[in-house]
């Protein structure tokens, strides 16, 4: 049992994909300016993401392996497609917010990345499972995302009015910066940043290393050792 | 399962065929199911953005009771007449595509940036008591980065505005798409758009209006932040409420009962 919770959760905080993998950040800039899109972006992800990772692994043993990546892309192009179908149909205001990034769902490392790295390997169960804690990873950045842009943005939140806006006669000056795409950047890099200073392990080896000092190359040598080389 | 031979050409064919057939099969089952459903909820967005354009939908309790009480016509804009078109199958993109549908506008009849304007309009008009209470007219015009598309709705008095309501913009969040703000909305209610002159007069200022001004009913307050959004805004009220725009069927419309 404690083997499916792994599963389930490994993706949340230790191995978060956005956090500790980097995917799917494309995504994690666009649609996160307001909270509402981005909670119906995250059930779409999660829910491609978890029935791609089962398609697959069904049909993990009789895929020939020279065009496996084709056939995972036609299964997630298709539920992609699916998705969109259907917000079109019950949620029409939000699909419009969201335009384009619900078929951008297609080309989301996260979902390629688990399909071949995990789905390929395992059975259809855990491939769901480990499908949905991967959407739940992305979920818990992007909602985290989400709330703060849009109390800063907008000084709202699910369009809730949290500060009162000075248009609507409060204190608030919405701080415009945080409508925009870069902010983003920023608060994923400060999450980034407090999840390893909590998961130490996270962190990685630097790729280069400053070298100490050497003597020969301290300019002016002390005056000691050039009296020694005269002598 | 582990007998088969996964890479053999026959099996690369079997799965590839059968996956693309499977997949497109249940796409296209799906999106037939849903078509309609898809269809309905553009023209629900479109009613909608109608109705709250004259501020009826209080008034009528739901966007479907009020919609049966408007009427879709098209008319001429030169001529100022209603034709004898369906309103269903009118689509302005498609207007303005079809040669003989859209004039070009020269540099000083286009006060509104919009290079084209379509020979044929569908607008909206609601009566009450079998007398015409509001008219709900297509407006369009150029802010800062785009087209501002909305509909001004205008009360039966052919002067008062109703309403203004955009429903397709790209203007910058927090300062040109305020004019999507429901309070800068309200401000419009009640302004008048004619001079005993016949001219324009309506439009948006810098600063916000005084009360003492001798121009209180014409004007409305600027968003600040905002200047050529809110420019864009006058010019297209200048433009469709001119002239070339609406005026000839508005003056039609005082002469005969529609």
């Amino acid at each position: 049992m404690s083997k499916y919770s792994e599963i389930l959760f490994r993706p949340v905080f230790k191995e978060n994909p956005i956090a500790l993998q980097m995917l799917g950040i494309c995504s994690a800039l666009a649609v996160t300016s307001k909270l509402y899109p981005t909670l119906i972006m995250c059930v779409a992800l999660t829910v491609t993401v978890s029935l791609s990772n089962f398609f697959i692994s069904m049909i993990r043993n009789i895929t020939p392996s020279n065009i496996r990546i084709i056939v995972q892309m036609t299964i997630i192009s298709s539920l992609v497609i699916l998705v969109d179908q259907a917000l079109k149909a019950y949620d029409y205001e939000t699909s419009k917010t969201l335009s384009v990034f619900v078929g951008l769902i297609i080309t989301n490392c996260i979902v390629m990345g688990r399909a071949e790295a995990f789905a390929m390997q395992n059975p259809p169960g855990v491939s769901f499972l480990d499908g949905f804690g991967n959407g739940l990873g992305y979920s818990v950045i992007l909602i985290i995302l989400g709330i703060i842009r849009e109390l800063f943005g907008s000084g709202t939140i699910l369009e809730y009015e949290i500060f009162p806006l000075v248009q609507n006669g409060g204190w608030y000056v919405p701080n415009n910066f945080f409508l925009l795409p870069p902010v983003s950047f920023i608060l994923i890099g400060l999450i980034i940043w407090a999840l390893r200073a909590w998961q130490k392990d996270q962190i990685e080896e630097p790729e280069f290393k400053m070298s100490q000092n050497s003597p020969e190359l301290v300019p002016n040598p002390p005056p000691t050792t050039s009296s020694k080389v005269a002598s | 399962m582990s007998q088969i031979n996964k890479d053999s050409t026959l099996n690369i064919t079997f799965v590839g065929v059968g996956l693309c057939l499977l997949c497109s099969a249940i796409i296209s089952f799906i999106a037939i199911q849903l078509r309609s459903v898809q269809e309905n909820n553009v023209v629900l967005d479109m009613q909608k953005k109608i109705v709250s354009s004259a501020g009826l939908e209080e008034f009528y309790g739901s966007v479907e009771n009020a919609m049966s009480n408007i009427k879709t016509i098209i008319i001429d804009l030169d001529k100022g007449e209603i034709v004898d078109i369906s309103p269903d199958s009118y689509e302005l993109a498609k207007e303005l595509r079809e040669d003989g549908k859209y004039k070009f506008l020269s540099a000083e009849e286009d006060i509104a940036s919009i290079k084209k304007r379509e020979k044929y309009s569908k607008i909206y008009i609601e009566y009450k008591d079998n007398k015409i209470n509001t008219l709900i007219l297509p407006v369009r015009g150029y802010g800062l980065w785009g087209i501002l598309y909305g509909y001004l709705a205008i009360e039966g008095d052919f002067n008062t505005v109703a309403g203004l309501e955009f429903y397709e913009h790209k203007e910058t969040p927090g300062l040109g798409a305020e004019i999507d703000n429901p309070k800068w909305k309200a401000l419009w209610k009640g302004k008048k758009i004619y001079q005993e002159n016949g001219n324009v007069s309506l439009k948006v200022i810098k600063g916000s209006v005084q009360k003492t001004s001798s121009n209180y009913n014409y004007e409305i307050d600027g968003l600040s932040g905002a200047t050529l959004t809110c420019n864009g805004v006058s010019n297209l009220i200048a433009y469709w409420m001119g002239n070339d725009g609406f005026l000839n069927f508005i003056n039609n419309l005082q002469k005969i009962d529609v």
